[in-house]
């Protein structure tokens, strides 16, 4: 008796032990959001699976995530001004601040040492230290006599720098963090109305922030930042009344390749084809909806496209060799986002309405799973720590 | 431009003279609970899922407080040109959208 006793609870501790030292890597990891728990979900993507839910982040409307350059920890932004880090591995939070009372998102520096945040109230950016998440700098977004606007787009590039726009000033500022603690900020004013949202290239060459209050877009080039910011697609919509906007675009997702870019067009069912060399239009293709993400295979052979309200249920996919739409899929009711695994053989979708994540095959576009997710808004894998611009 | 201003103008104006409180009308229950969904899922992408404001403002009854109803009607109905808030008429009825405001200015009922 009393020596199976030992014996069980030699083996419990042995069983114990174990589960903690088992190694394991993070670059098949991810997390998801479910917005209206205020939860994430950490999921692996080679067996497709759950691996914990982890709870109490806040308003998660709007959440994204950046990973720290070792993919060990999360930096989920939350739209209530949290900025928490996960661990990804422990499964748990490790560090939560509520650094602003509403926040839009955020970027981790070249260097991983920095993680900076985009508020809209008050409008500003907030740099903290990686680790502790001490705040190093804080940047009010000033502009005109004392008012303070919201910052979108904020995104990192290389040099530990980083560029943000000023939705309220339409000003475009970048942000050099070579000591943190003093941020040398450049301003480029009159840039268009409007900036709602933008990205930087993948080789953190050019920040593109699309206008709600103009017909073009807004292109830095940060190795020539002497020539100022210059208007591309200007009257895309050639004057036409463009449809009311349900849903902002997303730019963070617009998609670069090597000689073209692809844009989703605001307030139209289009998404426009920017040829890289001279940022003129180089085409635009028809679809289904407006679209919110407009997002390359990461080999950039295809185009994955998704939409606003009313036209959320479904998702395109565009060969970006013929600029044809080849497959027009409904995976489900409210369709967020979309994230593909870190060499593109796969997508993972979430449809917000159905609780459920779609995983397809991006070869073949069958269907191959499906996850129980609540409420699913954005999915992000942890091969994003080692993209500048994501 | 000018002409939707104009228009969303004539709006407010028709709105105004329309007593709007006569579109506080029944509605379904199980619209009523789309209509939550809407507001705090598709509103909430620019207003924020609990409304405290985004790349729109905030929507709870104290920052709403003092504003005409009909006024908010027609923002909702019509959109404000120059601005992101998109025209929602076409997708939800007036009775709907007298609905929807005066929930917003009451304030919402906190499940999802
Ligand atoms: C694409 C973004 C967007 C969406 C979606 C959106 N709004 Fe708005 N809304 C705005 C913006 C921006 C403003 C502020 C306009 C201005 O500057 O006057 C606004 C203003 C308003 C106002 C006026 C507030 C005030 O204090 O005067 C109301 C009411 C409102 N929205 C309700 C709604 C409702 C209800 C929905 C969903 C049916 C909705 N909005 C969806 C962007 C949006």
């Amino acid at each position: 008796m009393h020596r199976s006793l030992l014996l069980l609870s030699l083996l419990s501790l042995l069983l114990g032990g174990c589960a903690t030292t088992t190694l394991r890597g993070t670059g098949d990891l991810g997390l998801i959001i479910e917005r209206a728990d205020g939860s994430v979900l950490i999921v692996e993507s080679t067996h497709q699976q759950t691996l914990a839910r982890i709870e109490g982040l806040g308003d998660l409307s709007h959440a994204s995530v950046v990973y720290s350059r070792d993919e060990r920890y999360a930096y989920v932004f939350g739209r209530d001004g949290a900025l928490t880090k996960v661990d990804m591995l422990g499964h748990k939070i490790v560090g939560r601040v509520m650094q602003s009372g509403n926040s839009i998102g955020g970027a981790i520096s070249q260097d991983g040492r920095l993680v900076a945040v985009a508020n809209y109230e008050p409008g500003g950016v907030k740099v903290f230290d990686a680790d502790t998440l001490e705040l190093l700098a804080d940047i009010p977004a000033a502009y005109g006599d004392g008012k303070f606007s919201k910052v979108v787009g904020l995104e990192d590039t290389t040099d530990n720098r980083f560029a943000f726009s000023l939705y309220d000033a339409g000003e475009i500022w970048v942000m050099d963090l070579r000591d943190a603690r003093n941020p040398v900020i450049e301003k480029f004013r009159n840039i268009g109305r409007q900036p709602y949202d933008a990205l930087v290239s993948m080789d953190g060459r050019h920040y593109i922030a699309g206008l709600f209050g103009e017909d073009g877009l807004a292109l830095l080039d940060l190795w020539r930042p002497e020539r100022g910011v210059q208007r591309i697609l200007d009257n895309y919509g050639r004057g036409e009344q463009p449809l009311p906007v349900y849903k902002m675009p997303h730019l963070e997702g617009w998609a670069l390749s090597e000689e073209h870019a692809y844009l989703p067009a605001i307030g139209r069912h289009e998404v426009l084809i920017v040829d890289r060399h001279n940022w003129k239009e180089a085409g635009r293709v028809a679809v289904h909806g407006q679209p919110v993400f407009a997002m390359a295979r990461p080999d950039g052979r295809q185009l994955w496209v998704n939409f606003a309200h009313p036209h959320n249920d479904t998702v395109q996919v565009i060969d970006t060799v013929t600029h044809q739409v080849i497959a027009t899929l409904k995976p489900g009711k409210a369709v967020l986002h979309m994230e593909f695994t870190p060499r593109g053989e796969h997508i993972w979708l979430s449809a917000r309405d159905d609780n459920r994540v779609d995983i397809y095959d991006t070869r073949t576009l069958q269907h191959l799973g499906s996850l129980p997710v609540r409420n699913p808004s954005g999915i992000f894998f942890t091969a994003r720590a080692h993209r500048i611009g994501l | 431009m000018l002409q939707r201003s104009l228009l969303s103008l004539l709006a407010v104006v028709l709105l105004l003279g329309a007593a709007p409180s006569q579109a506080t009308a029944e509605i379904e229950p199980a619209r009523q609970r789309e209509l939550l969904h809407l507001l705090r899922h598709d509103c909430g992408s620019c207003h924020g899922m609990t409304l405290k404001g985004g790349l729109g403002p905030t929507l709870l009854p104290q920052a709403l407080a003092g504003k005409p109803a009909a006024t908010l009607e027609a923002t909702v109905l019509y959109g404000r040109a120059g601005t992101p808030m998109p025209p929602w008429h076409g997708l939800l009825t007036e009775e709907e959208v007298a609905w929807l405001v005066a929930l917003l200015m009451k304030g919402v009922p906190d499940a999802p």
